[in-house]
């Protein structure tokens, strides 16, 4: 049976970021209230953190830091900026910031998708582990530092140390790259790549915007993988 | 932790609203600092004279301090206390007589700062009782920055609070923690600079009094810190007529800012911001890491 989407709203103006995120956290299947509006978060912390509920939550204005971390199956919008630490180890759902993201956007993140429209400063998914991170504009140095799974695509320029002993993550980038990295190189964009890039850009609703083949392939030279005292320096 | 917040105003009706402004941004941004506070705010001046800004301990007798001046020095002394401090208006060439009256008469006052518009304010103590103690609400002005402290490199004493003000019309707030000032302080001492604390963000004032001595323009000589200073810092700064800040190289310090028509915000966070007129409209923005931002204000 499909539940009818009901709207609920809760402002930040009067209610406690406590209040919201223990309601957020109370939802279980058979509520009907599918869709929540959060209205003057007024850069408040950890704003719908730690939902684990198929819910649709529009946050109307800027948050600040861990918006959405650790999120689960939930699609959170954020109309503004986001602090530090935004969709932090989300497991899965959708977080999609329509403004700019501070540092450590999708860091740790272990599935779902982050779409940022704006720029991502440094540590852009550091440490990601299977999450797929789209950045309409740029991101900043050190991003995707050890990165482990998953994929990091970048319509606008990197900046320096990109993918710093990155383990196995994909990342693509249309604009300039500062610097690579210890252990991250330029790999071939085959056929498969493309495809994989195309996908990930129609998720984040730029289906056929942007040309696939405009994007360089980064990922891990394997060298650093284990230990050789001749990489000691790279480290 | 720590938070800095700074706001430099560029339409001149907001200037009676400058303290006002402050004091919610200051407020906000207690739970990165709760241990002390401190603000400077650069209003009206005269190029003849100047403002010492003074902290005097608890109990001290204000008229008496200033009658003590006007009988060292000249009847042309001003004074306005606002608790803790006082502010000495003075003409311009007796700060030398100033300073050595009061260091001669009056050891446990400290001299927190001196300029021509810039007046600095201190205390220990949760940073909204601190702007409430020194009114700040009614502070009017073009510019002004704040710190919240969290103690992390120095003690818990009102003179480890920010402001630091270490030339004439110029302070900093800092967020962050300098590895090197200690080596730092030592050269800069060799240079003829005299520091009151051990706290590493003296030195990072010091250092740009130390610059723009030399004569660097600010920009330049908040350029040089980035290759001297060693640390993590975000710096907010103020000059006679201007309002800059920098950040270190891998910016692990928060900033944002925000700018409209009428003004340029900064805070440690955007929370320290949310309450400022039109920000809903302001265009915010992340500071790029070893990048100056500057803003100066038209004579």
């Amino acid at each position: 049976m499909t539940l009818p989407l009901m709207e609920h709203t809760i402002d930040l103006g009067s209610a406690s970021v406590r209040e919201l995120n223990a309601a957020l956290h109370k939802v279980g299947p058979d509520v009907n209230q599918r869709l929540w509006r959060v209205l003057n978060p007024g850069g408040r912390h950890s704003v719908a953190a730690g939902v684990d509920a198929a819910l649709t939550i529009e946050i109307d204005g800027h948050v600040g830091y861990y918006c959405a971390g650790m999120n689960k199956l939930a699609k959170v919008i954020v109309n503004g900026n986001a602090g530090v630490g935004v969709a932090e180890n989300m497991m899965s759902g959708i977080v999609h910031v329509k403004g700019d993201a501070s540092q450590a956007a999708g860091a740790t993140a272990q599935g779902g998708l982050l779409i940022v429209d704006g720029n991502a400063s440094a540590r852009c998914g550091i440490s990601m582990k299977g999450v797929d991170i789209v950045v309409k504009g740029g991101i900043g140095h050190m991003s995707a530092f050890m990165a482990q799974s998953g994929s990091l695509t970048v319509l606008g320029d990197a900046g320096e140390a990109l993918g710093d002993s990155i383990y196995e993550a994909r990342l693509f980038v249309r604009g300039s790259v500062a610097s690579l990295g210890a252990d991250c190189i330029e790999k071939e964009l085959r056929d498969e790549h493309k495809a994989m890039l195309f996908a990930r850009l129609k998720a984040a609703g730029l289906n056929g915007a942007v040309d696939v083949s405009d994007f360089k392939r980064y990922g891990s030279a394997r060298q650093l993988y284990h230990f050789h005292v001749d990489n000691a320096g790279a480290y | 932790m720590c938070g800095i917040v700074g706001l430099f105003i560029k339409d001149r009706k907001l200037e009676p609203d400058l303290g006002a402004m402050l004091v919610t941004m200051l407020e906000v941004m207690s739970d990165r600092g709760p241990d002390s506070a401190g603000f400077a705010v650069y209003g009206e001046g005269r190029p003849d004279r100047l403002k010492l800004s003074l902290r005097a301990p608890a109990g001290t007798d204000f008229d008496a301090l200033a009658a003590a001046l006007r009988a060292a020095v000249g009847n042309d002394i001003g004074h306005v206390v606002r608790d803790t401090h006082v502010i000495i208006d003075i003409p311009a060439g007796t700060e030398a007589a100033v300073r050595a009256a009061l260091a001669a008469g009056h050891p446990g006052i400290a001299v927190v700062g001196a300029g021509t518009r810039m007046e600095i304010f201190k205390e220990v103590g949760l940073p909204g009782d601190v702007a409430r103690r020194f009114a700040l609400s009614t502070m009017t002005g073009s510019h002004g920055i704040g710190h919240t402290r969290m103690a992390t490199e120095s003690a818990v004493t009102t003179n480890g609070a920010h402001p630091f003000s270490t030339g004439p019309d110029q302070c900093l707030v800092h967020n962050g923690s300098l590895s090197n000032h200690n080596a730092v302080r030592r050269v800069l001492i060799r240079e003829g600079l005299r520091f009151e604390t051990q706290n590493d963000s003296e030195v990072a004032a010091g250092f740009l009094t130390h610059r723009l001595a030399k004569g660097e323009a600010l920009g330049d000589a908040l350029t040089s810190t980035l290759d001297t200073l060693d640390g993590f810092f975000t710096f907010v700064v103020g000059t006679e007529s201007g309002f800059g800040v920098l950040r270190d190289p891998i910016a692990c310090k928060p900033a944002v800012m925000a700018e409209t028509e009428s003004y340029v915000a900064f805070g440690s966070e955007y929370r320290a911001l949310a309450d400022l007129p039109g920000i809903a409209n302001a265009r915010v923005f992340e500071p790029e890491p070893a990048t100056v931002y500057f803003w100066e204000r038209a004579a």
